[in-house]
């Protein structure tokens, strides 16, 4: 248990330390209180956009930005120190594989939880004082709370790849990859499948299919709690026949959970 | 006979078809120091890993502290094992005193022990600079450090002393005596080491995964018979006309004997009232180590496939 929370304090400090914490901080925040202000003029409007056209204007980029960075966080995690050499003289203090990977966790996990809370919430806090309160921290809170897991999710995959390689670059070419698999071409394939596949995809197979990737899941639970007017492509199909949000939560934790197994499994195997 | 700390019988380490470690038996004991050579792939990195637990072994027993290194019990030992890799670059951006804080909580070890042990290796001056900022030499001496952290019963340190200038080698040497004293085991794992000799009780010679040599520096060079290289000045003329010394005398005009007749030879040559200086020297380290390697691939060319006993 101490050696989990030494490792986890460390991870932590470092994400501090090399400003991490600070700028993912700040770019939540700034992202977050320039939509609510601006997000309105897309559309022709003016000052404060509907709260709801700000959750989703910030669902469509946290879900490009959370895992990039969660990715950018956590790839060197472990192939960075196998280069260093620490990793091997780690795992000769008594120090088991599976609580170096749990402290790694709970510290970087730690740097995306507070971020994002200190980030999306302070831009909240803003925003109720702006236009009232009512119902600001219901729906700042369900988006705060799926995207500390979106993000805990990719620093479960990253972490994967990071014990997966053993050069660093590599770690961070595949992690770029899998960014982009995620975010861009899995939506694309899928609605392309929807659109050019006859009776390829029913709107059920869909919804299943989205639960491969934790950024959809994310934008599902958080635009099915909006209006829908705000929402459009492949979501809107998804939408009408989603899932309850206890289903997509537990989804979300799975996301998290299942990586984080995969990359144990691949560290005790691992030749050092 | 007392335990052993480390006991190795008949290890084997097979990688698909490369075998990095081939039937290695080996018993030390507390406070002994075995020095490990080899040059590289010779299978003394795979060798230590063994021992610490990260590898496997393929075939064979190996005990550490009594326990078998891969089980839930040797755990707790961990604590009582130092450790140096070779080539390890500590966290850059954190300053010394941060870096062995940070071995120190995982090892359990108090907190005092991180100041002590950086006054010991000379790096309370830059204890509060980041890492990065280091020579070569400083960061070895961070990783010796390290390894000391616990004072540990068993300590592996691999290239030791590499990047370190006479002084600090020295003070290294110091401080493998004075754990030696402790009581602790101490493996020292080399191409070869200036200077090593006086330091290490016992040495092992790895080629190609074999231990093809290993006991006291003083059964090797008994084994090898190697000679004895005796200088002496001021006295050539006799030399050449002695009918004893004379069949000992090598181009150069030094004296080549083997260890047994190095007394009498002496003697001899104390006899005569000429002489202004003498020197005696027995095979170095590094001569012995040559020996047996080239000796080792004179019989690997002579029979290829066939097994090697080693020769102790």
């Amino acid at each position: 248990m101490n050696a989990i929370l030494a490792v986890a304090s460390k991870e932590f400090q470092d994400g501090l330390r090399n400003r991490w914490f600070v700028s993912i901080t700040a770019v939540f925040a700034i992202l977050s209180l320039g939509l609510s202000y601006y997000g309105a003029a897309a559309s022709g409007g003016e000052g404060g956009g509907s709260l709801s056209s700000t959750i989703a204007s910030l669902s469509s980029l946290a879900v490009f930005l959370i895992p990039l960075i969660a990715l950018l966080l956590s790839y060197d995690s472990f192939v960075g120190e196998q280069e260093a050499g620490t990793l091997l003289l780690l795992l000769t203090y008594p120090l088991s594989k599976g609580q170096l990977l749990l402290g790694k966790f709970v510290g970087q996990g730690a740097i995306i939880t507070l971020a994002t809370a200190l980030g999306f919430g302070s831009a909240a806090v803003m925003i109720g004082f702006q236009s009232g309160f009512e119902g600001v921290f219901a729906a700042f809170g369900l988006f705060i709370v799926t995207a500390t897991l979106l993000g805990l999710a990719f620093i479960s995959v990253a972490y994967v790849i990071s014990i997966a390689v053993n050069e660093k670059s590599k770690a961070a070419g595949i992690a770029l990859l899998v960014w982009f698999f995620f975010v861009l071409v899995f939506d694309l394939a899928v609605l392309a499948a929807l659109v050019g596949v006859d009776d390829g995809l029913t709107q059920q197979g869909l919804v299943n299919v989205m639960m491969f990737n934790p950024a959809d899941v994310f934008r599902l639970i958080n635009l099915a709690a909006l209006d829908s007017g705000d929402v459009n492509g492949v979501i809107a199909v998804a939408i009408n026949s989603s899932q309850s949000i206890t289903v997509l939560m537990t989804i979300m934790v799975a996301w998290i959970l299942v990586p984080l197994t995969v990359a144990r499994v691949v560290f005790a195997n691992k030749k050092l | 006979m007392t335990a052993s700390i480390v006991s190795m019988t008949n290890v084997s380490k097979h990688f698909q078809q490369l075998k990095a470690l081939n039937n290695i038996s080996l018993q030390l004991a507390e406070g002994e120091v075995l020095g490990l050579f080899g040059h590289n792939g010779a299978g003394k990195t795979t060798m230590m890993k063994i021992i610490l637990g990260i590898e496997k072994t393929s075939s064979g027993d190996i005990t550490i502290f009594g326990r078998d290194p891969q089980s839930k019990q040797a755990w707790q030992d961990r604590r009582h094992i130092g450790y140096l890799p070779e080539n390890v670059s500590f966290y850059d951006h954190l300053t010394g005193v941060e870096v062995l804080s940070y071995f120190a909580k995982l090892k359990s070890v108090p907190r005092r022990q991180v100041a002590e042990l950086l006054e010991l290796v000379g790096l309370t001056h830059a204890m509060q600079r980041q890492v990065k900022t280091y020579s070569k030499g400083m960061r070895q001496r961070l990783g010796l450090a390290q390894a000391f952290l616990g004072e540990p019963k068993l300590l592996l340190l691999d290239e030791p002393t590499v990047g370190l200038d006479p002084t600090a080698t020295q003070e290294f040497y110091h401080s493998v005596d004075r754990l030696k004293q402790r009581g602790a085991s101490i493996i020292l794992c080399s191409h070869v080491l200036p200077g090593v000799e006086q330091h290490i009780g016992r040495a092992m010679i790895l080629s190609g995964g074999r231990a093809i040599a290993i006991g006291s520096l003083a059964q090797l060079r008994e084994q090898a018979s190697l000679p004895v290289i005796i200088q002496t000045q001021g006295i050539s003329a006799q030399l050449n006309s002695d009918p004893l010394l004379a069949s000992f005398i090598k181009d150069n005009g030094s004296l080549h004997v083997q260890e047994h007749e190095k007394i009498s030879t002496l003697k001899q040559i104390m006899s005569y009232d000429g002489i202004t200086d003498v020197s005696v020297e027995a095979a170095s380290l590094e001569q012995l180590y040559q020996y047996y390697l080239s000796n080792a691939t004179a019989i690997k060319e002579l029979s290829n496939a066939t097994a090697f006993k080693g020769v102790a």
